[in-house]
């Protein structure tokens, strides 16, 4: 390269520079794609494609973590569990707040600049406290999935709909509560409605129209690939099997995906079988239930599945956040990092789907190990015996995060916790319950209160507790727990100084040394914390911000 | 059985009767599979799947008189709950079934005079001198006022001949040293990781951190007398009857 075509390209450079500065607030793919470089910003649920909950920030470190101070607190008008998980763009943090509101606040005053409210349909049909995790957003636009199963797009600057596209039926039992990923130039959701006999799929609509690009359906229909591990009934079959089982098969999809440009897939957990727990009316491995699904961004069509919990009965949905690492325990493959709600932790060649690593993390006994393509041995447990973990899951929903710093991965998990399980007969009735039966809590005395989320702990160590767990993703081992006495449902947020933040049921917040996990710095909040923390810098400060009850806290180094 | 009991609850406290109406079996059955198609999502197999909300015990914040209850089940609730649009058929099966869930174990239970039982409670059982009832007794061991909402007949039974199998975990007895060597014993009422709050053999509160705390020990035992033997089978169904009479005190 000459000295004047070098100068020539370096000039080109700084036009982009420039030009991307003057298009500040616009939030392109390719911002999306490099969402760490811009470490100031929470640009999607986890924080990057990768969906590491990791911030690249290092303003506030395990020196100064003790002088955290609170900056700001928003408060929800709307009583309930709080999920969601903010964005924040350039200064400007966008919420979701029950049932379906979007608030736009300044993001270091928490003062409002806009509000958008939506009032999900009277006769919605949604499981599980109702609730919406987050947003994403592409330019001006951020995209929010409601209760009543409508995809929305809403202008960042003044809070007005720009379009609504309905994704499925309210009435048949759909409903969305994840946050979107945007993916180039189509927002991609999936559908909740688990515990009512959907038929789950993850779906791709234009970002500027709302038109549907491409829909992938979690249960295949007859003929298709799969569709083999939908069985048909035996003839001799005395209990209730059901012949079309697969309409009504669940595979539903409550959390966000993960997104690798270079291979141009996009990741996502599938939730449980329907009915969860009688496995008798749906013989076989019931695809792609309980599996993770690699699809191809632009045409939807699925590249490789990994199946975690074949003919799944415990309610183990496997929509846990897929988490992408690089170059995996020194090697050249790149994989994704997952801890399930069957209670093991996998690693998985993301390009192909080949099974590399499963180990339990909690006590497991559905399952004794594993073949050499990992499909689990299945131990099922005898009647009125407790299945560990039981139906919550070692995990669940919560966020874990990836450090690449400290290579450890991160969950918030459940020990010592099983459920006993009741399966019976559930005949699928248009939007009603259709679980099968139901489990209930090893518990010391019978009737004793459930996994109530009051400020008093009332089942206690009696029924399990929570932790933190930090896992070696090359093997799974576990390298430090941080136990606590209630159990959690908390995310995780790590940073690029070392620091773990994360909460629990007993409503503190905590920082934790990220490579020993050490206890560095707690406040108490006043509510279980259910939804992951996010950082974020303004100015030269930087934020860490999570929600506790109906409240949104930041929290702040001052000067 | 079940609407005559809370009649005689209503009456021992000198309350109107909770239920304004009875609840036939064929109600209470129809209304235990709507809840397990509707209902048992969000609120648990133990009617306790919703924080602060515990549907065993039959008696609601927002719904005193069953209209009340018809009202909100149809309307839903700015905190989540979807409406249901039921006929009136399922509405009373579910109302039915709602005043009764924590009733499930009735059938296998002898129960006595509820006036006999109270008079026992406070005579030969000798109850009271750990249990509170209202504003009488004391403050050592649970709080019996709302008993009859908490706990079904089957495991107050139970509990009276065979006290461990029925503590509460959150109710275990504790026992503290602190690091200057001060010793509390009492009754656990909340713990988490880094704290404990007791209520000790003297009725005081504490509420102690555990980095101040050298030893913590919580018991299984409950200090609690099985009655097996110091009470006869018709005593025991005598206090059962009393013990299920108390709702606490209806707004």
């Amino acid at each position: 390269m000459t000295g004047n075509r070098r100068a020539l390209a370096v000039c080109l450079v700084c036009l982009l520079a420039l030009f991307s500065y003057r298009v500040h607030g616009q939030i392109t793919s390719q911002r999306l794609t490099a969402a760490p470089d811009e470490p100031q910003n929470w640009l999607m649920y986890s924080g990057n494609y990768s969906s590491t909950r990791y911030s690249p920030l290092n303003q506030i470190t395990p020196a100064n973590v003790k002088n955290l101070k609170l900056q700001w607190v928003y408060q929800s008008p709307v009583a309930g569990d709080w999920e969601t998980s903010p964005l924040v763009v350039d200064g400007i943090m966008y919420i979701t707040q029950r049932l379906n509101d979007v608030v736009a606040l300044d993001a270091t005053t928490g003062r409002t600049f806009w509000i958008y409210r939506y009032t999900p349909a009277q006769d919605r049909i949604v499981c599980c406290r109702a609730n919406n995790r987050g947003l994403a957003i592409l330019g001006d636009t951020l995209f929010m999935g409601t209760l009543d199963a409508q995809l929305i797009a809403i202008d960042a600057k003044t809070g007005h709909q720009l379009w609504k596209s309905e994704v499925a039926s309210t009435k048949s039992g759909y409903s969305i509560t994840l946050a979107p990923l945007v993916v180039k130039d189509k927002v991609i959701v999936g559908v909740g409605g688990g515990e009512y006999g959907i038929r789950g799929f993850i779906a791709a609509y234009d970002v500027a129209t709302g038109r549907e690009a491409w829909r992938f359906y979690t249960i295949p229909a007859p003929g298709e690939p799969g569709s083999e591990t939908w069985q048909r009934c035996p003839p001799d079959s005395k209990g209730f099997c059901d012949p079309d089982a697969w309409k009504h098969g669940g595979g539903s999809i409550w959390l966000t995906g993960s997104y690798d440009p270079k291979l141009n897939l996009t990741y996502w957990g599938v939730g449980n079988v329907g009915p969860d727990y009688n496995g008798a009316q749906r013989p076989g491995d019931n695809l792609y239930t309980d599996s993770v699904v690699a699809l191809d961004a632009d045409t939807g069509k699925l590249k490789w599945h990994y199946q975690f919990t074949p003919h799944d009965v415990y309610d183990y949905d496997s929509v846990q956040i897929p988490v992408l690492i690089d170059r995996w325990d020194g090697s050249s493959i790149n994989v994704i990092a997952w801890a399930n709600r069957n209670g093991n932790f996998y690693v998985i060649d993301r390009a192909t789907g080949r099974f590399l690593v499963g180990k339990p993390f909690v006590k497991v006994n559905w399952m004794s190990g594993f073949d050499e393509r990992g499909r689990p041995k299945q131990t099922p447990q005898a009647d009125g015996q407790a299945t560990f973990p039981g139906n919550q899951g070692g995990t669940n929903w919560y966020s874990p995060s990836y450090s690449p710093r400290a290579n450890l991965f991160y969950i918030s998990a459940w020990e010592d916790y099983g459920s006993i399980y009741s399966p019976a007969p559930s005949e699928y009735k248009t939007g009603t319950n259709f679980t099968g039966g139901g489990p209930r809590n090893l518990s010391a005395v019978p009737g004793a209160p459930g996994l109530g989320r009051a400020p008093i702990n009332t089942w206690t160590e009696a029924a399990g507790h929570g932790a933190i767990l930090a896992l070696d993703p090359g093997t799974g081992r576990e390298k430090w727990k941080f136990k606590m006495t209630d159990v959690t449902d908390a995310g995780i947020l790590t940073t690029a100084s070392d620091l773990l933040f994360a909460g629990g049921r007993e409503g503190y917040f905590q920082a934790l040394n990220a490579r020993t996990g050490e206890l560095l710095w707690k406040t108490q909040l006043g509510a279980a914390i259910m939804s992951g923390p996010i950082s974020f810098r303004v100015g030269n400060k930087q934020y860490v911000s999570v929600v506790s009850g109906v409240s949104l806290f930041v929290f702040g180094v001052d000067e | 059985m079940w609407a005559a009991l809370t009649i005689l609850a209503a009456a021992l406290l000198g309350q109107a009767p909770l239920h304004d109406s009875q609840y036939s079996d064929a109600d209470i059955s129809y209304g235990a599979t709507l809840y397990a198609s509707k209902c048992v999502a969000c609120h648990g197999t133990q009617g306790d799947g919703i924080g602060g909300v515990n549907l065993r015990s039959g008696n609601f914040r927002n719904a005193v008189i069953d209209r009340d209850l018809e009202r909100f089940i149809r309307a839903g609730s700015p905190a989540g709950m979807p409406a249901f649009a039921l006929d009136n058929a399922e509405m009373a099966g579910i109302i039915a079934y709602l005043r009764n869930m924590n009733a499930f174990d009735n059938a296998t239970v002898k129960t006595g005079d509820a006036v006999r039982g109270r008079a026992l409670m406070d005579g030969k059982g000798a109850c009271m001198q750990c249990h509170r009832i209202g504003a009488t007794g004391s403050r050592v061991a649970p709080d019996l006022s709302e008993i009859g909402s908490a706990r079904s007949a089957g495991s107050l039974q139970r509990s009276l001949v065979d006290p461990n199998s029925q503590m509460m975990p959150i109710n275990r007895p504790v026992r503290i040293v602190k690091k200057d060597g001060t010793i509390i014993n009492g009754r656990r009422l909340n713990e988490d990781t880094y704290t404990v709050q007791i209520i000790d053999d003297h009725e005081r509160l504490h509420s102690l951190q555990k980095a101040d705390v050298r030893e913590l020990t919580i018991s299984t035992t409950s200090p609690m007398p099985s009655y097996k033997s110091t009470l006869s089978e018709g005593e025991i169904a005598d206090v059962l009857a009393y013990l299920l009479s108390l709702k606490g005190q209806q707004p």
